[in-house]
């Protein structure tokens, strides 16, 4: 999948004036606070707003472009929808509502079978209802499975949890990461809040105020510090892709290994071998500059300091490389000249177990 | 009960109020969608063109109707010409002023349904790889359905009751154009007429009755139907 996307639209004040290339299939996420400019900008992607200028290139197809007047309807895009509220049609159940798209896919071969589909999202028990019937959760989980059965070529997601609840959210982000997983189609993850996403997004686009700021690997961008304004100081954190390496059951801990080191955490109900990412906030990692103290955090990790973010605050931001991964730690100025850590300095990051927030549906 | 006559008027009255809504009723579903939905020049005009027949006095209607249907009238005279069709004298002349004057009923109230669709379904549909057209038939349509049968009963209602319209336009000939309405006002004309009046009178009352009962019905059970 590729998706070339560079548009400027006036709406009103506001001028959304946006470009982005992605080149990898997966999962992009396009952040950015309310009022960015991000819904704009995958509505003018799927063609339900023709944006005043620029070009929108998907898999090599011209699907808009101002300069020649080319604008493809939006429904021969064959480009997924999911909106914030759903938008089920309330007059049809839930297997009509599902079946929608696929009938007027044009005999195209699906992407993923009816019963697949309705297997992957756990909906098989709802398909005789009508969408009123539904919870808020099971309702955006039809609209997924329906936007994904009129074989998109891309799935957009429109803050698609936005509406939903914490314990409802949590039941929707393992099916999304199924059908990044099993059903591979290439979706853009709209959203405000970065951590529905970054347990699941290969690509971060961010978003603030019309234009974008950057665009990088999710890992990447979290442990940015020039990216922190717009990732969110105050939960400023790193991200870290792991395997699961073992089980301590004796002392209900598991051990994530990555390049670099080994990460402990509380007990996770995953396979050896599981692929999972990590999210360790810059406050909760101490530094020392040996290695041999003895603290009560069962994860220490060593490296090298690569940047030093000081807003003159009293409160800095390091980043520390460790083997391949970043981490981002969070210290006073005090505390900094204190162990006189400079760019370069080897440094030794100590995580407590209890601090890391690890789910186990991803990969 | 009711003399041959007074059949004759009831049979009258339903068949042409059945025509008149039949006929009109397409033309009130798109007249409802391009008010609704429709964003072009001269929107205003047709909104007040709909609606003219509801300010106008039902006198002034027929008039004009005669006016533009008569066999001399610019429409009439093509239409007897070409078609072989005469309105004037004639039941199809009664069921069309009684389309023509209840046409704004039947907008109204498909137009307010077609209003309180979600835009974003439409939106949903086309995304989904549905066409005007398409989402036409398979979204506004279905969810527009409680509206068109409201619209659709009130509107034969009115036709029952449509008098001034009619008798300015095809007169009052019993067993063509003498409607329930002109059947009463025929009756209190006579000498004696009073009881066939009061006949009428009453069957005028039950029908009404009937029609806003079975609208109400219809329009739940549909609603019903329809997931809302």
């Amino acid at each position: 999948m590729s998706l070339e996307v560079a548009v400027c639209h006036r709406l009103g004040a506001f001028t959304l004036d946006a470009a982005f290339t992605v080149d990898e299939p997966g999962v992009t996420a396009l952040f950015g606070p309310s009022g960015a400019g991000k819904s704009t900008l995958v509505q003018a992607v799927a063609g339900l707003i023709r944006p005043d200028k620029g070009r929108i290139v998907l898999d090599g197809e011209v699907v808009f472009d101002a300069g020649s007047g080319r604008h493809l309807p939006a429904r021969r895009r064959r480009i997924g929808y999911v909106f914030q509220e759903g938008r089920l049609f309330p007059h049809r159940s839930v297997a009509d509502n599902l079946r929608f798209g696929a009938r007027r896919a044009g005999g195209r071969p699906a992407t993923v079978g009816f019963d697949e589909t309705v297997e992957l999202l756990g909906i098989d028990h709802l398909l005789g209802r009508r969408p009123r019937a539904l919870s808020g959760g099971e309702r955006q989980r039809v609209a997924l499975g329906r936007a994904l059965l009129s074989s998109p070529r891309l799935l957009l997601l429109d803050e698609p949890l936005a509406a939903l609840d914490q314990a409802r959210k949590a039941e929707i982000l393992p099916f999304l990461a199924r059908l990044r997983d099993e059903a591979r189609v290439p979706m853009v993850y709209v959203t405000h809040a970065l951590d529905e996403i970054t347990q699941l997004a290969d690509t971060l686009v961010l978003l603030n105020e019309g234009r974008v700021v950057a665009t990088a690997p999710v890992l990447d961008a979290m442990a940015r510090l020039d990216l922190l304004p717009f990732t969110g100081e105050a939960e400023a954190g790193a991200v870290i892709a792991c395997t699961v390496e073992r089980h301590d059951t004796a002392d209900a801990l598991t051990a994530l290994a990555f390049p670099g080191g080994t990460i402990w955490v509380s007990a996770l109900p995953a396979p050896i071998g599981a692929r999972l990412r990590v999210r360790i906030r810059a406050r909760d990692v101490l530094l020392a500059v040996t290695a041999d103290v003895s603290t009560s955090a069962n994860t220490v990790l060593e490296g090298r300091v690569e940047a030093i973010r000081d807003e003159g605050r009293g409160v800095v931001d390091l980043q520390l490389r460790v083997g391949a991964a970043l981490i981002v730690a969070r210290l006073t100025r005090r505390s900094l000249a204190r162990l006189g850590l400079v760019v370069g300095a080897r440094a030794t990051a100590l995580v407590k177990a209890v601090s890391i927030e690890a789910r186990a549906y991803s990969s | 009960m009711l003399s041959e006559a007074e059949w004759q008027a009831l049979a009258l009255s339903l068949k042409i109020s059945l025509v008149a809504v039949g006929v009109a009723l397409p033309f009130a579903v798109l007249a409802a969608l391009a008010l609704a939905r429709g964003r072009f020049p001269g929107r205003a005009l047709l909104d007040g063109l709909v609606h003219l027949p509801l300010v106008l006095p039902p006198v002034v209607m027929g008039y004009l109707l005669l006016v533009t249907f008569g066999t001399r009238g610019p429409l009439g005279g093509w239409l007897l010409e070409t078609f072989g069709i005469r309105f004037v004298f004639s039941w199809t002349g009664a069921a069309l002023a009684a389309a023509v004057v209840t046409f704004p009923f039947q907008v109204r109230a498909i137009r307010l349904a077609i209003e309180a669709i979600d835009p974003g379904l439409m939106q949903a549909a086309e995304t989904l790889g549905a066409g005007p057209v398409d989402r036409f038939v398979n979204v506004i349509l279905p969810l527009a359905l409680p509206g068109i049968i409201a619209g659709a009963i009130t509107a034969f209602a009115a036709s029952l009751g449509e008098f001034g319209a009619i008798i300015t336009f095809v007169s009052n000939i019993p067993g063509e154009t003498r409607t329930i309405p002109l059947a009463i006002y025929t009756a209190i004309q006579t000498p004696g007429g009073e009881a066939a009046a009061a006949r009428l009178v009453a069957l005028a009352i039950m029908l009404a009755c009937l029609g806003l009962v079975l609208s109400e019905v219809a329009a739940r059970r549909v609603r019903t139907l329809m997931g809302q």
